[in-house]
């Protein structure tokens, strides 16, 4: 594994249970790089905090080796692992001023005052807070609180950092703008940041790459782009972005490509990327605005729907139709101020690219 | 160059910076008028429980605070001879004239037919023993005194009359009020030559205020340091194991509070359960057995049993209230164990600690029947002196105000602990 060397984390088939008879981690192996903003994504109870509390110390492994700049940390405490942490809650000591949560791991450090009163104004100048050190935690708004929790994870220089879902507690506009703030101190920094969320667009917005976590696995370990126009399984597709399914049954494969027979008897041309072969069950996955309601001759898949309801959302229309059974298929139509007579109840023709739309496993 | 402006404003309100309603009633008034009907109607759903509080806890507490004060008993059983010694100097070296002794032999006739003469010598025996049997005795013979030099009678009745001090002691009684039942419980007294302390010897209710109050603060100390482990790992531990301990610590609160004393004498006493098997694994000497009953020993240990869960319940639902992340995250920080637990946890825990500690300490320095059981003679405390005086001696007025002054006492230390604490930082749960 020498390609490994100098990853900042590595999980090396880690397994966790916590009662001895289900999984809750189940075999993961993980490298983090140096620098890196990895997010795990994914469900709740998929397993991805219990890796990130593995990480920190907080949870023994029940099986397999985590390490840290190539060092087995399985038998370090928290306290000597030297990550920094934000947690959800934030967890600022509500009996300590700002300045005192700033100072805290700095005092344990046993740094000398000087230095840490610099540190800390500093820490505070990054977060934009540098009046408030002498306030109490409650007397701070929810976005100045988790500031002061990002300062407090970053005050003592630690290589590496790790957020559980720190903006959750946040309304959208605050919890956007913060994601923007820790991407940029993480661009500056050059810390390495493992960031868990089960919030698709955070993970979107501020990852390098993004590990989906479902049922104690990776489901999918990829850049945000990949984990979106490639999806390895269903799974993925339906967690990451809006999707339409169809299942069906291959009937032909023809290299990347593959034949598709819907129940109703439609056949498809899909891109087949995670499929058993002929005679097998699949999962048709096609991104809403990947579909033409004007098809043309690019379009290799082309089928009838019935409109059953039209959306107005200002960029674009959203539609909805049945087609070949599943009458929860999505069509995003981009408004580009034409006219389309699409009605409510009207049959309508539309069509994909066979590139656009990903034959993937069949979900149970 | 004055510009005259036109009221504009459609209604002709003064402009004084008050908020009118749209009628012109000040707002302030408008509103408390709509809130009337709501505070008498919450008034009327307390009343019972308000008119249950005057009558049994307010009223015999105002009572029995007036009576360390009262002292109505010497004007109204002898008149007449208050009235006379008015114009009597006690510094003098003099005894009272004639007129004195008219008017207490005519007080006492009547005080005898209406036997309330035995009553006034017990009161003012408190003061100065032997009033009691001078009023007894005279009281017998005063139906036979002839009519003329009552004071050579009186003398020849019980010599104490010829007493100066017997007089004094009178003459310094006959007000309505006394502060004497407060000297008295401060074990100072008020002399010929004025205010002071009684004699070393005499002195005990000092002795008993300190002693109530330092074993209280120990009872406290060792209640804190035995609860506060317990209710950590009853806030700690996984629900069903904790509700198991929750049990063990209520159980004591509903066993008799008899029983469990009676419980801590079977185990303390000299042939108790723990001597013997001190003995029995060799660790003393058989005639050296241990005291750990009727002394300071045996009220410190059962009144910390007793008052437990007290200190146990206040800090476990503080303790309850502070989430785990917060050790977690002063553990990422960099914290052991330890500091994570005194620098975050332990000042989370303040405010239990200060609710247990008030109510514990508050509960045993009134506490009553386990220093009577177990205390014997150097382990009771100052409520037991007053109980004493409730019923033994009759003696309500010191009684009351010994009461009086524990009273003030707590309120006094409360007053303190809310500067220093804040009593808004006392958490139950």
């Amino acid at each position: 594994m020498s390609e490994n060397r100098g990853a900042a984390v590595r999980f090396e088939s880690v397994q966790k249970s916590y009662d001895g008879e289900t999984l809750v981690v189940k075999n993961l192996n993980l490298d983090i790089a140096r620098g890196e903003f990895l997010t795990m994504l994914g469900p709740s109870g998929s397993g991805k905090t219990t890796c990130l509390m593995m990480l920190a110390g907080f949870e023994p492994a029940t099986h397999g080796e985590i390490f840290l700049n190539d060092r087995p940390i399985n038998n370090v405490p928290p306290h000597k692992r030297g990550i920094g942490m934000v947690f959800q809650n934030y967890a600022l000591f509500p009996h300590m001023t700002v300045a005192e949560n700033l100072a805290f791991p700095l005092q344990v450090r046993g740094m000398d005052k000087a230095e840490q009163e610099k540190k800390v104004k500093r820490a505070l100048e990054m977060v934009e807070l540098g009046s408030f050190g002498a306030r109490r935690p409650a007397q701070l708004s929810g976005g100045q609180q988790q500031r002061v929790a990002v300062a407090r994870a970053l005050v003592f220089d630690p290589e590496l950092v790790l957020m559980d879902e720190p903006l959750g507690a946040l309304d959208k506009q605050l919890r956007e703008q913060m994601q923007y703030e820790i991407k940029h101190i993480h661009e500056n920094l050059g810390v390495t940041i493992v960031y868990v969320t089960h919030d698709q667009t955070e993970a979107l917005t501020m990852s390098d790459r993004v590990a989906v976590f479902n049922d104690g696995v990776i489901q999918q370990l990829s850049a945000p782009d990949v984990l979106y126009e490639e999806p390895q399984n269903s799974f993925v597709a339906q967690f990451i972005g809006e999707n339409n399914k169809l299942t069906g049954e291959v009937t032909e494969v023809n290299g990347k490509e593959c034949r598709v027979r819907l129940p109703d008897g439609t056949e498809l041309v899909a891109d087949a990327v995670n499929i058993s072969g002929v005679g097998g069950k699949t999962t048709i996955s096609l991104r809403p605005e990947r579909i033409e309601v004007i098809p043309t001759d690019q379009h290799q898949n082309q089928v009838e729907g019935l409109v059953e309801e039209l959306i107005y959302l200002g960029d674009h229309i959203r539609v909805r139709m049945k087609v070949a059974g599943n009458d929860e298929f999505i069509v995003k139509v981009r408004n580009r101020g034409e006219r389309w007579d699409l009605k409510k109840g009207q049959m309508h023709k539309i069509g994909w690219a066979a590139k656009d739309c990903k034959a993937l496993d069949a979900v149970a | 160059m004055s510009s005259t402006t036109t009221d504009t404003s459609s209604n002709a309100m003064p402009d004084d910076g008050v908020v009118r309603a749209a009628d012109g009633t000040p707002l302030k008034k408008r509103l408390a008028r709509a809130l009337r009907r709501e505070k008498l109607r919450s008034l009327m759903l307390i009343a019972p429980l308000l008119i249950f509080i005057v009558l049994t806890f307010i009223a015999p507490i105002a009572d029995m605070l007036f009576r360390s004060v009262e002292n109505n008993i010497v004007e109204d059983t002898i008149p007449l001879t208050v009235e006379a010694l008015a114009d009597w100097d006690p510094a003098s070296d003099e005894l009272p004239g004639e007129p004195v002794f008219a008017a207490l032999h005519a007080d006492l006739l009547i005080a005898v037919e209406e036997r309330i003469h035995t009553r006034l010598g017990s009161r003012l025996n408190y003061e100065s023993s032997g009033m009691s049997g001078l009023f007894r005795k005279t009281g017998r013979r005063v139906k036979r005194m002839d009519e003329g030099d009552y004071t050579a009678q009186f003398i020849e009745a019980d010599e104490d009359w010829g007493d100066l001090e017997t007089w004094r002691v009178i003459k310094r009684f006959s007000p309505p009020y006394t502060p004497g039942y407060f000297l008295n419980a401060v074990d100072a007294e008020q002399t010929s030559e004025g205010l002071q302390l009684k004699p070393e010897n005499e002195r005990i209710y000092l002795t008993l205020f300190n002693r109530t109050i330092v074993m209280s603060l120990a009872i406290t100390v060792s209640c804190l340091l035995l609860g506060f482990p317990i209710a950590y790992l009853l806030a700690h531990l996984p629900l069903r194991t904790s509700n198991m301990l929750m049990i063990l610590v209520l159980l004591p609160f509903w066993t008799s509070l008899l029983v469990r004393t009676s419980a801590w004498k079977v185990l303390l006493q000299q042939q108790g359960v723990i001597n013997d098997f001190l003995v029995w694994i060799g660790l003393i000497d058989d005639t050296n057995r241990l005291v750990m009953i009727n002394n300071q020993t045996g009220t410190i240990i059962a009144m910390t049993h007793i008052l437990l869960p007290f200190m146990i319940l206040p800090l476990f639902s503080v303790m309850k209230t502070i989430a785990p992340y917060y050790v977690r995250a002063a553990k990422s920080l960099g914290a052991n164990d330890w500091t994570a637990f005194w620098r975050v946890y332990f000042p989370q825990t303040i405010p239990g600690i200060g609710a247990g500690a008030i109510l514990v300490f508050i509960l045993s320095i009134g506490y009553y029947i386990t220093p009577e059981l177990v205390g014997g003679t150097s382990g009771i405390f100052i409520s037991n002196r007053i109980a004493y005086h409730i019923s033994s001696s009759l003696n309500w007025g010191l009684a009351a105000a010994l009461g009086t002054i524990l009273l003030g006492l707590v309120l006094l230390l409360f007053y303190v602990y809310d500067k220093i604490v804040g009593i808004d930082n006392v958490k139950l749960g």
